[in-house]
């Protein structure tokens, strides 16, 4: 399996030009794939979702007994971005998240913004997500919301556009982690040549963050992660988080509010709580401020969050921000607060309230991306282009009943990497999303979630809609170019991708490794050997 | 640490060592096939007895106590609570919600335990080849354990972790030495035939307390080898050994010295440690056997109900 037959297709391609030529950075990933051996492709990419399903790097598929779990699929071949963009893209990033939460701020308090008529008052008082309870409220430094993941997509002129920009609880960044430890051991000396950027540090610097809240004079602050439980579908990254920050995992049963203060319920009684990274959305935070019906919750906890007694990450109220109607007004909204232009540029958007706008969507409905401006994960979604006669007016019928809950946009063609698809390599289109931590200062995380729409000529690529995920390497193509004339012939040192001790064994299958079963081999179960987890074969 | 977790981990390590020990108590009538090759047709029965779960079993099989039916029921049945896949399950479930706390290859271990436990459930491995499939069980079973003790910071969370896991052994090592009970049932005859002994020998197999009995006992005398399982101070797999385990365990939870009380839970398992500590194997006969290991299950029982009582209830804000 190779790029032989591989075709851009007139799309942007992460990995080659539009003369099929691999993308600077990208050629010793290329020449490895391309020099191993019929088949060893493949035989990594099953090692490589043994050892995800091993770690236990699975989701939750709700309503199915057999198989209710899944590991998210993975596809080996990574996606590369040099590091010149990614600055411009760090930058654009820093620059955004900075000014959305001055103007979190300002709307929860002295609504400047809208007073200047900048962003229409009645627009974001009508946001879903507008929060009353946090009206006058003081985060810690002002800062509003700690942990973001914006979607980016790249279009065919190879430029990034804003998606989205997810400042509630965007989750993902354990799909980050756990697919670079598989990586790295898929294509250990490609990725050591590589010069790829870190992101294990993740975890440390999200503590910083954290920390970062402590309420003032508290010696010894207890930070805790806060899950909605093992069955939420993202209770594998909620545990994860918690394991490499080395803190509480806490469900809302877990804590109580007492005396002003917040407490964890443990073996030897109370104690108290200081700052909680909660992975749970504002309705179901505190069933006394928010949704009374709230089980998750913990009664009580706004108030000790308003009086400074513990800390939250992200305040609630964030999702003003997440509002797609919004979102079509933060180049406005950077300009207004940082006068300055926004680095990276929204996809264009046209609002439905406005009587313009929407009448040029209900006209083009056939080219339009429609969503619903309080939806995510994909859903409350019409793809024009791709939709039916029957759908389209539906859509049309719902825009015309409620025009403030809906934007649409041009579609996009996203860019596209070469993807395992059977037992060939074709391109699939991806997104990216970046996770941007907001303690003492913004920190871009190098790398992110590329998310792939697995199925042929999809744009959609939500993992509750057949998405999976790839491996995200930023790397410095200039210095990598110095060290590839050392090692373009990494083979011909006779260090063999995959088997460290550099004996070139390329028959070696994953059949021939797990010979153990004498009787018939049906089952790795027979096998006795301990967990080898490696992705290499 | 949080209830929540204290209780998770204390039932993760319990779950894993049932899931073990119901390996072992079909592997008594293994070992006992292997050497009476044509009386294997019959001997199924005591074995779903000694579970107290029979009426649970006829439900489902009747009275067709074969092989094969009670295989299904005791290891591979989804929903009999406490066949092996359930119990492995539920060892997972827990293991699953303290990720964080305990070490990622213990995680490791047991979740792929269950997943391949599953699939070979699906096969006709475990009839095929039983031997291999229960000794594959123990095995690791026995490597969950070893993880634990060596992957895991021996603080409070393994405290909860190592005192359901020898409340758990104890209670299991008292139900495989009730197996022999339950076959001698229909066959009083053959007390202290060769038959009679070899049943011994399977039951300290299943145990893996064969060859640690004979460098204690040589000869296999059934008053001894009970003697051997239920108040032996050294063997790991004795009543007595594991109490004292799960007693010394519960005490560095609450850091007070064994001899004292500080909670209801270490009153109840230090009674059961001192009854134990004054009684002997002559006593057990008197009272019968199988009684005796009946109440001494019921006195297990309570020492859980009160450990739940002391640290995992949930504690309300008024406190």
């Amino acid at each position: 399996m190779n790029f032989s037959d591989y075709q851009t297709q007139g799309f942007y391609d992460e990995l080659f030009d539009e003369n099929n030529i691999p993308r600077p950075g990208t050629e010793l990933l290329v020449n490895k794939i391309e020099s191993l051996p019929e088949k060893d492709l493949l035989h990594k990419q099953r090692s490589a979702e043994t050892a995800l399903l091993q770690l236990g790097n699975t989701f939750a598929v709700y309503g199915s007994e057999e198989g209710t779990e899944k590991i998210l699929p993975f596809d080996i071949i990574p996606r590369i971005i040099n590091n010149r963009d990614w600055q411009v893209l760090e930058k654009g990033l820093k620059q955004r998240i900075y000014a959305l939460n001055l103007f979190i701020h300002d709307v929860y308090h002295d609504r400047k913004i809208l007073k200047d008529k900048v962003v229409p008052e009645d627009l974001v008082m009508s946001c879903a997500t507008y929060r009353k309870q946090c009206e006058g409220l003081h985060p810690p430094r002002g800062v509003w919301c700690h942990v973001t993941g914006t979607d980016l997509i790249r279009d065919i002129d190879g430029r990034f556009y804003v998606l989205e920009d997810n400042m509630r609880c965007p989750s993902g960044v354990s799909y980050v982690l756990e697919n670079r430890q598989v990586l790295k051991r898929t294509f250990p000396y490609v990725f050591a040549d590589s010069r790829v950027r870190p992101v294990d540090d993740y975890p440390n610097k999200l503590l910083a963050t954290l920390e970062s809240l402590v309420p003032q004079n508290v010696p010894s602050p207890k930070i805790g992660v806060l899950t909605p439980g093992m069955y939420n579908s993202a209770y594998f990254e909620h545990s994860f988080l918690a394991q490499q920050m080395g803190v509480e995992l806490v469900e809302g049963q877990d804590l109580v509010v007492s005396d002003g203060f917040v407490y964890m319920r443990t073996t030897r009684g109370l104690q108290r709580i200081d700052v909680i990274y909660r992975r749970l959305d504002d309705d179901f935070m505190d069933p006394a401020a928010f949704r009374p019906d709230s089980m998750l919750g913990v009664p009580g906890i706004m108030d000790v969050y308003r009086k400074g007694k513990v800390a939250m990450a992200n305040a609630p109220g964030t999702g003003i921000a997440d509002d797609k109607a919004v979102y079509a007004y933060v180049p406005k909204i950077i300009k207004y607060y940082l006068d300055e232009d926004a680095i990276l540029p929204n996809v264009p958007t046209f609002i439905c309230r406005e009587d313009k706008d929407r009448q040029h969507v209900l006209e083009n409905l056939d080219k339009l991306v429609v969503k619903a401006a309080n939806e995510s994960g994909g859903y409350g979604m019409l793809i024009g282009p791709h939709a039916t006669e029957k759908e389209r007016e539906a859509f049309a019928e719902l825009i015309q009943k409620n025009p403030r809950n809906y934007i649409a946009q041009p579609t996009i063609s996203l860019s596209r990497v070469p993807t395992i698809v059977g037992d060939r390599i074709e391109g699939r289109h991806v997104d990216l999303r970046p996770y941007i931590l907001y303690g003492e200062e913004i920190y871009v995380l190098p790398g992110g979630l590329t998310r792939v729409a697995l199925k042929k000529g999809s744009l959609v690529v939500n993992s509750s809609q057949g998405g999976g995920t790839k491996d995200t390497w930023v790397i410095d193509a200039d210095e990598q170019g110095s060290v590839k004339t050392d090692t373009a012939g990494t083979d011909k040192t006779g260090r063999a991708e995959g088997h460290p001790a550099g004996s070139r064994q390329p028959q070696t299958t994953l059949e021939s490794r797990n010979s153990g079963p004498p009787s018939g081999g049906q089952s790795q179960f027979m096998n006795l050997e301990p967990s080898q987890g490696g992705a290499h074969a | 640490m949080l209830s929540r977790v204290a209780s998770s981990v204390y039932w993760m390590t319990r779950y894993v060592e049932r899931a073990e020990n119901i390996a072992r108590f079909i592997s008594v009538n293994l070992n006992l096939t292997l050497d009476f090759p044509s009386e294997s047709g019959s001997q199924w029965q005591p074995i779903v007895m000694t579970t107290g779960d029979h009426d649970l079993f006829e439900k489902k099989y009747g009275t067709d106590y074969s092989s094969r039916n009670v295989i299904r029921f005791l290891a591979l049945d989804p929903e009999y609570g406490n066949s092996i896949l359930s119990s492995l399950r539920a060892a997972r479930e827990n293991a699953r919600s303290v990720r964080e706390i305990i070490s990622s290859e213990m995680w490791e271990q047991i979740n792929r335990f269950y997943i391949e436990l599953r699939d070979a459930a699906r096969t006709d491995f475990p009839n095929r080849n039983p031997h291999k499939f229960f000794k594959i069980i123990t095995m690791r079973g026995h490597m969950f354990t070893g993880l634990l003790y060596s992957t895991m910071s021996h603080g409070e969370a393994f405290r909860f972790a190592l005192t359901g896991l020898m409340l758990e052994r104890a209670d299991k090592t008292s139900r495989i030495l009730d197996v022999k009970y339950f076959m001698l049932l229909p066959k009083g005859g053959e007390v202290n035939s060769p038959y009679d002994s070899i049943q011994w020998a399977a039951v300290l197999k299943s145990a893996s307390a064969l060859e640690m009995y004979r460098k204690r006992f040589h000869r296999i005398i059934p008053r001894q080898v009970c003697e051997f399982l239920i108040f032996d101070g050294e063997f790991p797999r004795s009543i007595r050994y594991c109490l004292k385990k799960a007693e010394q365990s519960l005490h560095k939870i609450s850091s007070s010295p064994v001899g004292t009380v500080s909670n209801p839970a270490e009153r109840s398992l230090g009674r059961l440690c001192a009854d134990i500590d004054y009684s002997d194997i002559d006593e057990v006969i008197d009272t019968g056997m199988h009684e005796y290991l009946d109440g001494l299950q019921v006195k297990i029982n309570t020492v859980g109900a009160h450990i739940h009582e002391a640290f995992f209830k949930v504690i309300s804000a008024e406190n």
